[in-house]
């Protein structure tokens, strides 16, 4: 208190408001100045790509990725529908789908914009000592009347976040991971993983995220800047 | 006034600033969403769910949303509208998408579309008919 109270209250000041930016990452500010002028307000969500091995990965994060951008004020076609659409016109992989020209998309859905979503990991893996389950997903947001980028972004989610503060010497490090063996397979994790990067990825708002659509209460306010 | 307590109040202020600063509160939820993620997980799986339990389930949930005066989310008519259809009830499932119209107009033009389609067959099934 003696430091505070020697310095000049201006330097306090700035002092604090840096101690308020420290919730804030490194990363530059996103350009929104394509997203702005774009103001989608109905999103296709596309069967996400997936680099993993596991063959949950491509429905665990389409299934979840209504929810944040429902939440963020968009109108969200809905996952079911457009898997059959695609699947009765032929279309039967996630990178297919993906490759359909823009201008078909949205002639056949309606979509102002698209969300391209590639799964780069999905799953738990399982080691002597611990087990993760892990989620790795990132994203683009193309307009379907331009084919313009208005968005891209990456998220992760893991299980190991969780576990840095439950270890408890080398007992109570195999118990847990015979546990999460268990835990892990019989409830389906990496499904709740995926809803937590899914949130992580296009959850609003957000530094750098997805602007709050129409539907949001936040519509139109600038971008977070921290 | 004394300029340490002033100074204290300061940073007392600005640490609730901080903490807010981090939490960033917003509104509460726009949609009462119960399970409806992982149904469409199931359904996207196709394999191993019961269509007949999710219709029981997803119109228990609608009922509960009316109760609780909830919004449904998006593309939840329209999910259980296609789920009604699998188990041919064709007109609950055209009433299903209508309401999915009504409630988000964004969707109209893909499910007009999807209504199109839905009386189309009896046309295919028609002009098929070797005469």
């Amino acid at each position: 208190m003696k430091l505070i109270s020697l310095l000049p209250i201006p330097v306090v000041l700035v002092l604090l408001l840096s101690l308020l930016g420290g919730c804030a990452t490194k990363a530059p500010a996103y350009d929104y100045s394509a997203f702005q002028k774009a103001k989608p307000a109905t999103l296709l969500v596309m069967p996400p790509v997936n680099e993993s091995p596991d063959i949950k990965a491509t429905p665990g994060v389409w299934a979840q990725a209504t929810r944040p951008l429902a939440e963020a004020g968009y109108y969200v076609l809905p996952v079911t529908l457009v898997d059959e659409t695609f699947k009765q016109n032929g279309v039967s992989s996630p990178n297919e789908a993906q490759d359909i020209p823009y201008p078909k998309l949205r002639e056949f859905f309606g979509a102002d914009a698209a969300v391209y979503i590639r799964v780069k990991k999905y799953g738990t893996t399982y080691q002597v000592l611990a087990s993760d389950t892990r989620v790795e997903v990132d994203a683009r947001i193309l307009d379907l009347r331009t084919g313009a980028l208005l968005w891209q972004g990456n998220a992760v989610a893991s299980s190991a976040e969780q576990q840095q503060q439950q270890q408890g010497g080398l007992v109570g490090l195999l118990v847990s991971a015979v546990v999460q063996q268990i835990v892990g397979t019989a409830t389906d994790a990496a499904f709740n993983y995926a809803g937590i990067a899914d949130a992580r990825l296009l959850g609003s708002p957000r530094y750098n995220g997805v602007l709050p659509g129409p539907r949001s209460p936040l519509y139109g306010q600038p971008p977070q800047t921290q | 006034m004394n300029p340490l307590l002033w100074a204290r109040r300061v940073a007392l202020g600005g640490g609730i600033a901080v903490l807010v600063g981090c939490a960033a509160k917003g509104p509460g939820p726009l949609y009462m969403w119960e399970s409806f993620p992982k149904q469409q997980y199931e359904a996207l799986q196709r394999d191993g769910y019961s269509p007949d339990d999710q219709i029981r389930l997803l119109e228990a949930h609608a009922e509960k949303a009316r109760g609780a005066h909830a919004a449904l989310p998006p593309g939840f008519r329209a999910h259980l509208g296609m789920l009604q259809l699998g188990a041919g009830n064709v007109d609950r499932a055209r009433e299903l998408w209508m309401a999915e119209k009504t409630a988000f107009p964004e969707s109209a033009a893909y499910m007009d579309h999807l209504l199109k389609k839905l009386d189309a067959p009896a046309k295919t099934a028609k002009s098929e008919n070797p005469a």
